[in-house]
């Protein structure tokens, strides 16, 4: 039932996005769209890293339909989300650092790395395990490089 | 007047001692190279010790990725309350690096602190990697000599007075350096993890609170700190907040993804890149160490 099974995954996501939401009532809109972003990131690379990681039972579809969701949703146009004046110590529930704005190429080129690693995966994500398992390492360090560079920690 | 004399003699003849005292005091450490024969150094567990301790993610150049990684010419900037350091160039070259070093001159600089020129600052974890065997620490050199050799200058660190007394940090290190291992208590199966986590990654030097003088604060062990390179807080590991189950301390280790599939970021992306070289087993192993140790809410 693959249509069904869209239907949940678009509900989940859905759901996902709404209790972000609720949860940041008070959120400048642009970090509200930020937090809502990531979310959808982890979440569908919860699907494959669950199976990569021998969590969860590799399911060729599902894989496949989470590969293509995050290629779509890491290749979408970010620029929106990162106004200036929202940097960490500019409005409130962000850790993104200032550095992003001064160094926006490399921030988007980071961005694009992600798009591409996704892009990737999203080409043998329904092959097999192995190819999932392949990817992932990949997709895991953009993530990384980006939130190393340009995410305060806690 | 006379007496006034001899008031000046003792209290210069007490000044002289005190000045004795502490030079002895803060006089450095040194290995011989007597108590390093019969040690066999084995690149191949030198190079887990290279992993493990974090070599590269200092002593790389700023920013250096894949191959990059591996050359050891140092450069990048440490700012701290006390000055800004930079990471030494830790090639094999020999004028630039440490090419020329005997095996006892990293010991020392490992086990005590003290480089060849005198005591290092304690932006070098040598507080941890002390608990290191003697027998990995010859490794380690074995290994580093096979990377390939930088030819660039060491940078002077920026150290404003009091603090570029270098001899004072045999005081420092009288005061706030440790023999030993923090959690004393710890079932076998996290033996490997405690050895991974106190002498090699050096989690305290950044997950530990610390003092006025930089010193670690060990009773609040693993239980979270200012972030030493700029805002933020680096977060508590303890029991008390760290509630993941073995598996995923180990995943997150393994792969930088936390349960959630949020990634490791700011420096512990830099540390999840060196630990997960390391087998499987040991990462469990520091998951496990991770759950011994005192919880701190």
């Amino acid at each position: 039932m693959p249509f069904a099974r869209h239907l949940i995954l678009a509900m989940l996501g859905g759901a996902l996005c709404a209790t972000a939401a609720i949860a940041h009532e008070n959120e400048n809109p642009a970090v509200e769209a930020r937090h809502s972003q990531m979310h959808l990131h982890a979440f569908n690379l919860g699907i494959l890293g669950r199976m990569a990681q021998g969590q969860a039972e590799y399911d060729a579809e599902l894989a496949q339909v989470a590969a293509d969701n995050l290629a779509v949703i890491a290749g979408t146009d970010w620029h929106a989300y990162f106004p200036e004046g929202t940097a960490v110590g500019e409005v409130e529930d962000t850790r993104a650092l200032p550095a992003i704005w001064t160094n926006m190429a490399d921030f988007e080129a980071k961005q694009q790395a992600l798009a591409d690693a996704a892009k990737a995966m999203a080409g043998v994500a329904g092959t097999d395990l192995a190819s999932v398992q392949g990817a992932m390492g990949a997709v895991g360090e953009t993530c990384s490089a980006c939130h190393k560079a340009y995410r305060q920690p806690d | 007047m006379r007496r006034l004399h001899r008031f000046g003699l003792i209290l210069a003849a007490a000044a002289i001692l005190a000045v004795a005292i502490l030079w002895f005091l803060t006089r450095p450490g040194s290995v011989s190279a007597a108590e390093l024969s019969g040690l066999t150094a084995d690149p191949v567990r030198g190079e887990y010790v290279f992993h493990g301790a974090g070599c590269a993610s200092c002593h790389s150049a700023p920013g250096a990725e894949g191959e990059d990684q591996l050359r050891l010419g140092g450069g990048q900037a440490f700012v701290s309350d006390f000055g800004t350091f930079y990471a030494p160039n830790i090639s094999p070259d020999p004028e630039h690096g440490i090419g020329r070093w005997s095996d006892a001159d990293l010991v020392n600089v490992l086990l005590h602190g003290i480089g060849p020129e005198g005591h290092l600052y304690p932006a070098m974890p040598y507080d941890a990697y002390e608990e290191m065997t003697l027998n990995d620490m010859v490794s380690l050199r074995a290994f580093m000599a096979t990377l390939p050799t930088v030819a660039s200058e060491n940078r002077a660190h920026e150290v404003p007075f009091p603090f570029n007394i270098r001899r004072a940090l045999g005081l420092w290190d009288l005061m706030f350096v440790r023999d030993g291992w923090v959690v004393t208590a710890v079932p076998p199966d996290a033996e490997t993890g405690r050895y991974i986590a106190e002498a090699l990654a050096h989690c305290g030097e950044c997950h530990t609170p610390r003092n006025a003088f930089g010193g670690l604060q060990r009773g609040a062990w693993l239980s979270g700190a200012p972030n030493p390179a700029g805002e933020g807080r680096v977060p508590n590991i303890t029991p008390g907040r760290l509630t993941w189950s073995e598996d995923e301390i180990a995943a997150f280790l393994r792969s930088g993804f936390t349960p959630d599939f949020d990634t490791a970021g700011a420096q512990m992306a830099e540390v999840v890149r060196s630990l997960s070289n390391l087998p499987e087993e040991d990462l469990r192993s520091v998951a496990r160490y991770l759950k011994a140790v005192p919880a701190v809410e």
